[in-house]
C-alpha cells in the first residue's frame, strides 16, 4: 500500500451533508472492473443531468478543480452502501484525502485500505477552509498527517485520524502482509476455538 | 470483583487473536458470506497467488444482480458477473445457493433461514446490511473488497474496538405498528450518522416481543443509524427460531449449543457509552419523505417547510430533498401520491412481512402497479402455500422471484426517474431504486395501505376487523 505522509494539493469544497455512497458511486456502475478506471462516473448523477451533460455549477467540474486532490465535504461523507468501489472512483479521479466533519465508517475503513486519508474536522472548520478555498481555489493546502494539521497559507487548522488508520497510512502497511506474521498465533486460536466453542463451526455436507 | 461486560465485550473478546499497540484486534471470523460483488476481492486474492484459507466458513449467494422476472439474464455484463461467482467458487470449493438452487436468496434472509447464522459468531460480508444477523446475538458487519479479500485469504479481520451504544425500546408497540416503525423511530431520533462508531444493542419489552423477522428488520437498519453493527440478546425465540434449520447444530450439539448462547447477554450493570431510551407505546406508523432515513415521520403528520426552519443550512437541506422528491413544502404525508409500490429487500422481505401486507391487501385492489419480491426461493415456496401470492396478484401486483431486486435497482427492476415508490426498502437515497427515483420508506403493512390508497396513508383503519 502507498504511504501518506504529507499531501500538498488543491482542495475542492463539497459542503453538502450526507453525501452517501450511493452519490459517490451510483450502483449501476459497481458492475465495471477497476482496470477500467472509475474517475469518470464519480458522483456521476450529482455532477451531471439527466441526460449526462456536466452541470457547470458542480465543484468538481470547474476547471480549476479538476486536477484537485483532496476533498472538503459535509457531515456524514460516505455513509450507506459498503461499496469500496466509491472509494477508487475517488481515487481514479486523482482524489487522495477527503477532510469532513465526520464519515461513514466503512467508508473511512475503505479509504485507509487504499492509501486515502479521512480526515476528521469541527464542523466549523470545514466549512471556514471551504470558504477559503472558494475564495481562492487555485492555492493548495498542505495536509500534514504526521503533525495532524492542515495548512492553507498562514492558517492551520487541526484534524483528527484514529491511530490505527493513521498507523496503518503513516507505514502503508498491508494487511494481508502484515497478517502473514501472524500465522501460527491464528492457527492456536483455531485450534483452542474448536475445544471452546464446538458448536460455531457448520455441519460437512 | 471482574468489571461488568456487554453482550459486544462478550462477543468481541471471543474473537480475539491478538490487539496491537494501537488497539486493531485481529479477529477470527466464523462466517464469511459472499454474493456477485466479491468480484474485486477475487480479483486481489488471484493477483496475489493467495487461497481462500477457510472454505468451509464461506458461504455464497447471487442475490444483487439476479433477474426476478424469470430466471433468463438479458444483460451480458450481468450475466458475466453471476458466471464469476459461480466459478469463483467452484475454484475455491465454496458452498454456493446459485441462482438455479431451491435455497437461492438475499445474503440476510438465507443466513438465517439455513441456519448458518448463529448466536455467538462473528460474521462478516461485503455489504453493508450485514448487521441483519445480530438479531441473533451475532456480532455481524459489512465490510469493503480489501477486507473481502483478507477474510478470504486469512479468514480474520483488523478491527478497532467501537463505542458502545444501548437502545432500549420499552412499553408495548399498538397494533399496525411494528419493527419497521420502530427502527425508523429510532433513526429519526438519533439521526443517520447518529450511532456513528457505535455497536448497538437493542434491548427493552418491545424488542423482546418481536419475533426473530421483526429483530433482523431492526439490526438491518443500524447502518441507517450510521451504526457498526446491531445485536439483540439470544433467547428462546431465537432458539425456537434456530432448532432444526439445515446448517444450524442437532440433538445434544443444539442443547450444548443454547447452553453456551444463554450466557449471551450484557451483564446487569454494564456500562454502555451513549443510551437511548423510546416507548413503543408512542410510536405510530412511520414513512420517510426525504432523502436519507432519518427524515421519517409519523404518518399523521406533515413534511416540513423549509421557510419555517431556524438554521440556514438545515432550511437548504429541506429544500432540496422536497425539491428532489416533488413535494410541496409542509404538505400533508397522506396527500401525497404515489406511482408504484415494492415489497422486498433484506429489511422487508421474510414471512412475516408478507403476511403483514397480505393481511392488509386481502379482498383490496392496488390503486398502483408494484412488485412483490420474497427474500428467498424458500420463502417464496411457504409463501405460495400459505397462498398469499394469490392475494398479491389479484391485489394488480407482481408476484416474482428473489434478490435484491428494487432495493438497489441493478438486476433491471428500477423505478423510473420522477416515479415516486412507497418501498420496504431501507434507503431512500436520491437514486437509489434508479436515477431520479423518489423512495418513501416503510412497513410492509403501510406500502400495502398505500397501494389501496394510491397515496400514503395510515394502515390502521384498513385493519379494522382483520386483528386476530
Amino acid at each position: 500500500m502507498e504511504k501518506f505522509a504529507r499531501l500538498t494539493g488543491k482542495a475542492c469544497p463539497l459542503l453538502l451533508p450526507n453525501v452517501n455512497t450511493d452519490q459517490i458511486l451510483p450502483a449501476r456502475y459497481l458492475k465495471l472492473p477497476r482496470a477500467a478506471g472509475l474517475g469518470p462516473v464519480l458522483f456521476h448523477d450529482l455532477g451531471r443531468d439527466p441526460d449526462g451533460n456536466e452541470k457547470a455549477d458542480f465543484p468538481l467540474n470547474q476547471p480549476v478543480w479538476r486536477d484537485a486532490a483532496i476533498l472538503i465535504a459535509g457531515r456524514n461523507f460516505g455513509g450507506g452502501s459498503s461499496r469500496e468501489a466509491a472509494v477508487y472512483a475517488l481515487y481514479d479521479a486523482g482524489i487522495r484525502c477527503v477532510i469532513a466533519p465526520s464519515f461513514g465508517d466503512i467508508f473511512a475503513q475503505n479509504a485507509v485500505k487504499n492509501g486515502m486519508l479521512p480526515a476528521v474536522v469541527a464542523e466549523a472548520d470545514a466549512s471556514e477552509l471551504g470558504s477559503l478555498v472558494a475564495a481562492d481555489p487555485a492555492l493548495p493546502i498542505t495536509v500534514d498527517l504526521e503533525r495532524e494539521t492542515i495548512a492553507r497559507g498562514n492558517r492551520t487548522f487541526a484534524f483528527t485520524v484514529d491511530d490505527v488508520s493513521r498507523n496503518q497510512l503513516l507505514n502503508g502497511w498491508d494487511d494481508i502482509d502484515l497478517t502473514g506474521s501472524y500465522r501460527a498465533r491464528i492457527a492456536d486460536f483455531k485450534a483452542a476455538d474448536r475445544e471452546r466453542r464446538p458448536w460455531a463451526r457448520p455441519p460437512q455436507p | 470483583m471482574n468489571e461488568p461486560l456487554t453482550l459486544i465485550d462478550k462477543l468481541w473478546s471471543a474473537h480475539e487473536i491478538t490487539r496491537r499497540e494501537d488497539g486493531a484486534a485481529l479477529l477470527w471470523v466464523d462466517r464469511h458470506y459472499v454474493h456477485e460483488g466479491a468480484f474485486h476481492a477475487f480479483t486481489e486474492m488471484q493477483a496475489r497467488g493467495g487461497a481462500v484459507a477457510e472454505p468451509a466458513l464461506t458461504f455464497a449467494v447471487a442475490d444483487h444482480y439476479v433477474p426476478t422476472r424469470g430466471r433468463a439474464i438479458a444483460d451480458p455484463e450481468v450475466a458475466a458477473l453471476i458466471r464469476d461467482l459461480e466459478a469463483n467458487t467452484a475454484a475455491n470449493h465454496i458452498k454456493l445457493f446459485g441462482l438455479g438452487d431451491p435455497r437461492q436468496g438475499i445474503v440476510h434472509v438465507v443466513g438465517p433461514e439455513q441456519g448458518l447464522t448463529l448466536p455467538g459468531l462473528l460474521i462478516v460480508c461485503g455489504d453493508s446490511h450485514t448487521s441483519t444477523h445480530g438479531a441473533f446475538g451475532a456480532y455481524a458487519f459489512g465490510i469493503g473488497a480489501s477486507e473481502v479479500a483478507h477474510v478470504l485469504m486469512t479468514q480474520t479481520l483488523w478491527q478497532k474496538k467501537p463505542k458502545s451504544m444501548r437502545v432500549i425500546v420499552g412499553g408495548r408497540a399498538a397494533a399496525g405498528v411494528g419493527a419497521k416503525d420502530i427502527v425508523l423511530s429510532i433513526i429519526a431520533r438519533i439521526g443517520a450518522d447518529g450511532a456513528q462508531g457505535h455497536a448497538i444493542e437493542y434491548g427493552g419489552s418491545a424488542i423482546a416481543a418481536l419475533s426473530m423477522e421483526g429483530r433482523m428488520t431492526v439490526c438491518n437498519m443500524s447502518i441507517e443509524a450510521g451504526g457498526r453493527c446491531g445485536v439483540v440478546a439470544p433467547d428462546a425465540t431465537t432458539f425456537a427460531y434456530l432448532k432444526g434449520r439445515p446448517y444450524a447444530p442437532k440433538g445434544a450439539a443444539f442443547v450444548q449449543a443454547v447452553e453456551a448462547w444463554s450466557g449471551l447477554a450484557s451483564d446487569a450493570d454494564a456500562r454502555f457509552d451513549r443510551e437511548v431510551v423510546l416507548d413503543a407505546a408512542g410510536i405510530a406508523p412511520i414513512v420517510t419523505w426525504g432523502t436519507t432515513p432519518d427524515d421519517a415521520l409519523p404518518i399523521d403528520g406533515r413534511v416540513p417547510d423549509p421557510a419555517r426552519e431556524t438554521d440556514p443550512l438545515r432550511a437548504k437541506y429541506v429544500r432540496d430533498a422536497l425539491d428532489y422528491m416533488g413535494i410541496a413544502p409542509g404538505k400533508r404525508l397522506t396527500e401525497i401520491a404515489i406511482d408504484r409500490v415494492f415489497i422486498g429487500s433484506c429489511t422487508n422481505s421474510r414471512i412475516e412481512d408478507l403476511r403483514a401486507a397480505a393481511a392488509v391487501l386481502a379482498g383490496r385492489t392496488s390503486k398502483v402497479p408494484g412488485l412483490v419480491s420474497p427474500g428467498s426461493s424458500t420463502v417464496k415456496r411457504q409463501a405460495e402455500e400459505e397462498g398469499l401470492d394469490r392475494i398479491f396478484r389479484e391485489a394488480g401486483l407482481e408476484w416474482v422471484e428473489s434478490g435484491c431486486s428494487m432495493c438497489v435497482g441493478i438486476n433491471g427492476d428500477v423505478v423510473a426517474a420522477g416515479e415516486r415508490c412507497a418501498s420496504t426498502t431501507n434507503r431512500n437515497f436520491r437514486g437509489r431504486q434508479g436515477p431520479g427515483a423518489r423512495t418513501h420508506l416503510m412497513s410492509p403493512a403501510m406500502v400495502a395501505a398505500a397501494a389501496v390508497n394510491g397515496h400514503l396513508a395510515d394502515v390502521r383503519p384498513l385493519l379494522a376487523g382483520r386483528e386476530p
